[in-house]
């Protein structure tokens, strides 16, 4: 198995508590002022020579926010995040690039030591990767490039910042925005409206298959920010767009906060594939630092024969809390939620996803592989609900979770809520640890312990890899070995 | 700052009025916290939906008014009532009658009760200072419910049953608890089942009354099963159509303790049965069975929290729901494993079948692992019977509605069937059998 072995030498090179991403960008920044106020808002809104509907929009949800309280269902323990202590924008000085050329070659360092190919001759000399995918990368509170805009725009696709979008395509953003997250959505949904930064917008036109996969990097860099990016992708009848997302964060001691919204819609007979490998700096073996990701990502089935896919790889972060779901409206449409967690040292997961079936014949399919090891608690938790007129509504639902070590612990909260005799839901759950006979049985044929635990392991998660694109699965299965290092033995 | 008073519900505000007047009539005993459950009670309120355990059964909005507590039957009355109960009555047993919350010793077996089995009503357990009385409310999370704790306030009578080490009784002791008269009325009754060691107990218990009757049963049953004893219960919710019951059972499992309960549902308007299971000693085994079958306008909730705090527990927990016309089935189900309960091994399954588009069904399945070396899993389906199977039967010949029976009742048939007393599982498919007869 080339692979594992691949990931065993991967695990062996690496010292423990080393994250790759970790370091950090000197540039010279721009930021507002700190703390979060209307003064704050309407200087974003002017940053981004925001038309006045979106400013006004802004402001709402700011108004509603104050009056809102953080959640406190989910099974995290965190110290608070002081909202008057962070900068809400932080961008590079540097004017905005027209070319890569113009980018702050340090920002493009950067994106070098990530592994990022920003330079589409790179990707086109066969530098980069074979597969080529268009990227927007941002960077704190702006996208500082986006690759292979030209060639998209030849198959009418918009693949931009979504801060060029309102300028470019307002009424695209304004029929679709908070559509699917409205402004008054929760708690962080709410604050991400009010202060959002960047983000990426996507439209596919009826009829068009992308022509390559589109993919965002987030990367926060400067210290005391938050990151509020804001993410909408509208896949228009019959088309199709596969979606790429990836995030890293420097190492720091103290915790930075991440409170994105991604919203997609379906129309009819669209798909949308959306892919995360999530990274961010997970603090470190005491729990000190790391990202407090509080994400809210929803999808909207919105036309007949719809379909969204969401695939995520969870490693990073010291606090998850996200639940990417479908709301299954049009008839037919189909719901899907691959997702691996792992969790180590004292990170807390708590994640899952929601089926809402509205209309009639929609399916949905819901794996959920949980690993967790260290001290970490990781959570699985999950809604699917069938509503009256949801008739032959059918789920699937199948949550694992592997625990490696009597340290941490692996929890289970699904919600299964049916209002129409004709829909069938299963659910199964299972709980269990690596067991000593598969081990023995790999150690047997002279595999090592550690080497044993990652055949194991791989296969455990393998029904979720194999629906991530090839580039994300072979990332992904290194950053789960990566993940689990000093939890065997 | 605003008056917390005024935020409260009629019913809330009535539980407290009755609370004062009820405490002067209560016996001074140390035994039970009255004071202690209600100050609980006042603090959390009637739990209405946004609390997360009562987030499908908002008892807020289902109980608008406080129902006085009743009062004790006079014996003709006890007798009339008890004429028309029939759960579990051809079985042979020790009989402890509770009519209206109250137990009538004329109607009851106290004076001959198996070879090992001692009684004493709860009053005179009080008076006495009863030593097992030090095995109440044995479970600490049920202390943290409402419910249970608003029995525990207004706790009106019950009684102790004490099974000797090694005894195994010939027939079993059964709760027969039932409602009558008119007007509404709340009971409050507490049950201590002490098991000691090696002993073997089999408990039947039925709840009945009639089509109605406006009240609001809160009955518990603390159980605490000795080392390597065996507790068997079988336990029916048969109330009227106007009752809401609800009911608390808190099982303490002591090592190599067997206990099998199974409960099933077809009464009330509103039943939640809450059921909670403590793990204390190794090598358990533990099988919590429940059927629910339902028709307009019920709600029944089923909500079990079993929590392994040592080695090698096995617990085997299985529900079954028949949801018909317009009503709810409520299924909430916790395991949790900590972690000293290595090597537990914990299954837990919800299944149902919506037999129309206006019922509901409500699954949350949960399991909560800090042990590494575990084998935990739970399951939940809901569907419409398999239209493959009703036409196997149909095309055998079968009218659809017989076939449809047939396969509703191989459904709950598998909850029972685990029941170890002959009698006890007879009765329950005899009570299936009429259900579905009753809906043709």
């Amino acid at each position: 198995m080339p692979a594992v072995q691949e990931t065993i030498d991967r695990v062996r090179s690496i010292d423990l508590d080393q994250y790759k991403y970790g370091f950090e960008t000197t540039i010279e920044m721009e930021k507002s002022e700190k703390g979060i106020s209307e003064d704050v808002v309407r200087f974003i809104s002017a940053k981004k020579n925001e038309p006045a509907w979106l400013l006004e929009w802004r402001l709402d949800a700011y108004r509603r926010w104050l009056t809102m309280k953080e959640p406190e269902w989910a099974r995290v323990a965190y110290d608070k995040v002081d909202y008057n202590d962070i900068y809400y924008y932080a961008a590079p000085k540097r004017p905005a690039a027209m070319s890569l050329d113009e980018i702050d070659p340090e920002i493009l360092k950067t994106y070098e030591k990530l592994g990022i190919p920003l330079r589409e001759v790179e990707v086109l000399e066969g530098i980069a990767p074979e597969r080529r995918v268009a990227v927007d990368a941002v960077f704190d509170s702006v996208s500082v490039a986006t690759t292979f805009k030209k060639e998209l725009s030849k198959a009418g696709v918009i693949f931009m910042p979504i801060s060029e979008a309102v300028q470019e395509y307002p009424e695209l953003v304004q029929k679709y925005l908070g559509s699917v997250v409205p402004a008054t959505d929760n708690f962080f949904a709410t604050l991400n409206s009010a202060v959002f930064s960047d983000g990426s917008f996507v439209y596919i036109p009826p009829g068009v298959r992308c022509p390559m996969e589109l993919s965002t990097y987030f990367r926060i860099n400067e210290r005391d920010t938050g990151q509020f990016e804001r993410t909408l992708i509208i896949a228009d009848k019959g088309s199709y767009v596969s979606y790429l997302e990836g995030c890293t964060a420097p190492k720091r001691d103290d915790n930075q906060l991440h409170a994105a919204v991604v919203e997609l819609v379906a129309l009819d007979d669209a798909e949308i594939k959306y892919s995360t490998v999530q990274n961010w700096y997970p603090g470190d073996n005491d729990g000190k630092g790391g990202i407090y990701n509080f994400v809210t990502k929803r999808g909207d089935c919105r036309g007949a024969r719809s379909k969204i896919s969401w695939t995520q790889v969870e490693t990073g972060s010291a606090i998850t809390w996200k639940y990417p779901s479908c709301i299954l409206r049009g008839d037919d449409s189909r719901g899907e939620f691959y997702s691996i967690a792992v969790s180590n040292g004292m990170q807390q997961v708590d994640s899952g996803t929601k089926m809402i079936h509205l209309g009639k014949n929609t399916t949905s399919r819901i794996i959920s592989k949980g690993i967790s090891a260290g001290r970490s608690q990781n959570t699985y938790r999950g809604l699917v609900s069938a509503h009256r007129k949801a008739s032959n509504a059918r789920n699937f639902t199948n949550c694992d979770s592997l625990l490696i070590g009597d340290q941490c612990g692996a929890h289970t909260v699904p919600y299964i809520e049916s209002k129409n005799a004709s829909a069938v839901f299963e659910h199964e759950a299972t709980t269990s640890k690596i067991s000593e006979e598969q081990k023995f049985y790999c150690q047997q044929r002279g595999l090592s312990e550690e080497e044993a635990t990652a055949l194991i392991v791989n296969g455990f998660v393998r029904d979720v890899l194999q629906q991530l694109p090839m580039e994300f699965a072979v990332e992904a299965q290194k950053l789960i070995s990566i993940s689990l290092e000093g939890s065997v033995g | 700052m605003a008056d917390v008073t005024n935020l409260r519900s009629p019913a809330e505000a009535g539980l407290s009025k009755l609370f004062e007047t009820a405490r002067q009539s209560f016996a001074s005993d140390a035994t039970i916290a009255r004071e202690e459950a209600f100050r609980f009670f006042e603090a959390t309120g009637l739990p209405s939906r946004r609390v997360e355990a009562f987030k499908y059964t908002d008892l807020r909005a289902a109980i608008t008014e406080a129902a006085p507590p009743a009062e004790a039957p006079s014996l003709e009355a006890a007798k009339a009532a008890v004429a028309q109960a029939t759960g579990f009555g051809g079985i042979e047993a020790a009989r402890l009658t509770f009519v209206n919350g109250h137990l009538v010793r004329e109607l009851s077996d106290l004076d001959s009760l198996p070879d090992g089995v001692r009684v004493v009503p709860l009053n005179e357990a009080l008076t006495q200072g009863d030593a097992a009385l030090k095995q109440l409310a044995p479970v600490p999370q049920a202390r943290e419910n409402p419910v249970y704790q608003l029995n525990t306030a207004f706790l009106a009578d019950g009684a102790v049953i004490a099974v000797a080490p090694g005894a195994k009784p010939d027939r079993p002791v059964h709760l027969r608890f039932v409602g009558s008269g008119a007007a509404p009325f709340s009971t409050a009754t507490r049950v201590l089942v002490q098991i000691g060691e090696e002993a073997d107990f089999a408990l039947l218990e039925s709840h009945e009354g009639p089509d109605g009757l406006t009240c609001q049963p809160n009955d518990a049953l603390d159980v605490v099963v000795g080392p390597r004893a065996a507790f068997r219960h079988t336990r029916l919710n048969k109330e009227g159509d106007a009752t809401i019951a609800l009911s608390t059972l808190s099982l303490k499992v002591e090592a190599e303790g067997q206990v099998e309960t199974v409960n099933l549902v077809t009464g009330a308007v509103l039943s939640r049965h809450q059921i909670y299971v403590h793990v204390a000693g190794d090598d358990t085994n533990v099988v919590v069975n429940g059927a629910a079958m339902l028709r307009n306008g019920q709600l029944a909730d089923s909500t079990l929290l079993a929590d392994h705090a040592a080695v090698g527990g096995v617990g085997r927990e299985q529900f079954k729901w028949i949801i018909d016309g317009d009503a709810t089935g409520v299924f909430q189900g916790k395991i949790i494993v900590r972690q000293v309960a290595q090597k537990t091994d914990g299954k837990m399954k919800s299944d149902c079948l919506l037999l129309t588009d206006e019922g509901q069904m409500m699954n949350k399945p949960e399991l909560e692992i800090f042990a590494d070396d575990v084998a935990c899993g739970h399951g939940a389906t809901c569907g419409a019977p398999d239209p493959d199977l009703l036409f196997y039967l149909m095309a055998r010949g079968l009218p659809r509605p017989v076939a449809e029976s047939l396969l509703v009742q191989a459904f709950v048939g598998e909850a029972v069937e685990s029941v170890t007393h002959e009698g006890a599982r007879a009765a329950l498919i005899g009570e299936i059998e009429a259900w579905l007869r009753a809906r043709g």
